[in-house]
């Protein structure tokens, strides 16, 4: 008897069991990333507006930290080089993506070759990046001293340690490791639209550069759009690209908004503020990324309206 | 790297006479050799400037014919070069890379594969808002997470270990791994599973049979783009970890950043070549995977 409903409870417990494996797996994980991106969220914000110096200090101390923050000459300077550094390596990827892209989709020879050379960059660290572009040029070891000792003794080529375009140094290193990303997508993107749009226009006696600009390019924006925002998103979050090229110098002149809050938590022991250039930089990766997946799934709804 | 896109039935450069047809034909492919150059470049001098003695970097820079070669430098690179006070050369820190990356892309990947299963196959109330949630961990910044993570790593004593850079590594490579299955599971049609449920399978029979034979090519995706990825990571490991602990990519950051001391550019050139071995040969080898796992983990 007892044996009976021992088994009876043990089976019930084995159908609970068995009925609910699919939210019992996702517990680890639904604990995880509560943990990961709501509460250290949280915990930062909050951190922001304590009184933490050194050290964690819970007690609120209110928004002073985000006033001091723009007061902050480094951080100010960090992100107007964000907005330098974003624009011109968001657009330089796409064009130089575009053009690449292109290039490739005129039925080429070895395009896989092509396109593994384009791409290698994306796989190697930002670190080895950064390095190998230093060496490059910096006016000890790179172009500059190249030339010099090729007979051209008045050969200059010092941006990297000039404060006015170390930033284009940047630029340039960020543009060579992420077009071949750009080119990758707007390639499938090219690939994807209806040859018989692109025969139409053929037959109209469009020529290739009015076929791309007129009838296959416009097709494809949304792909454009997609890269722009993983570029801008890329960019917002730069960090070890400009640790290994400049350490964010001279001075402060290629400071960028990561690095400050790296500086403000270890180095300078200035915890709550570095927490409010976190959030800052939280905050403008929402601005990019909430319109946007806002915009698509508008547009995903719409198709399925259109479809359904 | 084979053909991730399929060739669309359309010539451009096939049209006009013979004589404009050679033209185009060549200047495309100048174009695409003067891009490949500058792309190739950059690597192949400091390739070649790990087999260069140290006296003739010095006199003549990175940018310049080898003289005398040697692969002595690789030698030193990676037994005997003394980096933060250890002089171990870099193979001490390409192991801690491979502790740490192996283990957190294998759980992360596991750990994915399941939660894609539930998340596309199991669906409950609320299970779309979590999957909403998960995904919010691919966009988060690092900075918004590195002192809280410290303070945990500190209460669990995983302060400064390379555990501690595999849970870290863990936990953040879930939201891509989750997102990767899930999209991917989506696509098997619910009539395999309800039919295998009728028959009377239960949810980890269906997993092991149905599941898991359609799964390999979203695991070499996922396995790619984690591997490469915490492989290549560099905050977090220059946050929570020093000394002889670090990962490799902060082991080269502390010897080529420091503006100090004696410099050792073709043993520091070799080092920088070692680090960005793995991630290169597995671009080479899966790098089909590579580009479909960018469109995927990149655009959603």
């Amino acid at each position: 008897m007892r044996s009976q409903i021992e088994a009876g409870y043990l089976h019930a417990r084995g159908r609970w069991l068995a009925d609910h494996m699919p939210q019992i797996v996702l517990i680890p994980t639904v604990f995880a990333t509560l943990t990961y991106v709501v509460l250290f969220s949280l915990w930062t914000v909050w951190l922001s507006v304590s009184a933490s110096t050194v050290l964690p200090d819970p007690t609120f101390a209110g928004f002073h930290e985000y006033a001091a923050l723009w007061q902050n000459k480094r951080w100010t300077v960090a992100y107007q080089n964000l907005f330098l550094f974003g624009l011109l390596y968001v657009v330089g990827s796409m064009i130089l993506g575009t053009l690449l892209a292109i290039l490739i989709d005129q039925r080429v020879r070895f395009e896989s070759v092509w396109r593994t050379i384009y791409l290698y960059p994306l796989a190697i660290s930002f670190i080895v990046t950064g390095t190998v572009w230093r060496w490059i040029f910096h006016p000890q070891t790179g172009v500059e001293l190249a030339l010099k000792d090729m007979g051209w003794l008045a050969a200059r080529f010092d941006w990297i340690t000039n404060r006015d375009l170390a930033i284009y140094v940047v630029v340039i290193t960020g543009i060579w490791h992420a077009s071949g990303f750009a080119m990758a997508l707007i390639l499938a993107g090219l690939r994807s639209v209806d040859g018989d749009l692109i025969k139409a226009a053929q037959i109209d006696g469009a020529s290739l550069q009015r076929t791309y600009r007129r009838v296959i390019l416009p097709v494809i924006w949304p792909i454009f759009l997609a890269v722009a925002v993983v570029l801008l998103q890329f960019a917002i979050k730069t960090y070890d690209l400009v640790v290994a090229l400049t350490q964010g110098g001279p001075g402060v002149a290629t400071t960028v908004p990561a690095i400050v809050v790296y500086d403000l938590m270890f180095q300078r022991g200035q915890i709550a503020q570095g927490a409010a250039a976190a959030v800052m930089i939280l905050l403008a990766l929402a601005t990019v990324l909430v319109p946007y997946t806002a915009y698509t799934a508008w547009r995903r709804s719409r198709e399925g309206a259109h479809h359904g | 790297m084979a053909d991730a896109v399929p060739h669309r039935d359309f010539d451009p450069l096939s049209t006009g006479s013979f004589r404009q047809r050679i033209l185009s034909k060549t200047s495309v492919y100048m174009a695409l050799t003067i891009f490949a150059l500058g792309y190739l470049v950059p690597l192949v001098i400091i390739l070649i400037n790990t087999l260069r003695p140290l006296d003739e970097i010095v006199r003549s820079g990175f940018i310049a014919w080898p003289h005398d070669v040697s692969l002595q430098y690789w030698g030193e690179a990676w037994s005997t070069f003394c980096i933060g006070g250890t002089c171990e050369g870099v193979s001490r820190f390409f192991k801690n890379s491979l502790m740490m990356a192996v283990p957190a892309t294998i759980l992360s990947t596991a750990i994915g594969l399941v939660n894609g299963y539930v998340l596309s196959k199991w669906r409950f109330r609320g299970s779309d808002a979590l999957f909403g949630i998960i995904t919010l961990g691919v966009f988060m910044p690092a900075q918004m997470t590195l002192l809280p993570w410290a303070f945990v790593l500190g209460k669990l004593g995983l302060s400064n270990t390379i555990s501690g850079l595999v849970l870290v590594h863990t936990v953040q490579g879930l939201s891509f791994t989750t997102l990767f299955c899930r999209n991917y599971f989506v696509n098997i049609p619910d009539d395999l599973i309800k039919a295998a449920r009728i028959d009377g399978a239960g949810f980890w029979r269906i997993f092991r049979r149905i599941i898991l034979p359609l799964s390999p090519p979203i695991i070499i995706v996922a396995v790619i783009w984690q591997f490469t990825g915490i492989w290549n990571e560099f905050l977090f490991g220059t946050v929570f970890t020093s000394g002889a602990n670090q990962p490799i990519t902060s082991a080269i950051v502390a010897f080529s950043g420091s503006g100090t001391g004696e410099r050792h550019y073709n043993v520091e050139a070799a080092a920088v070549i070692m680090a960005a071995i793995p991630p290169l040969f597995i671009y080479l080898v899966g790098g089909k995977y590579f580009v479909r796992g960018l469109t995927q983990g990149a655009v959603k």
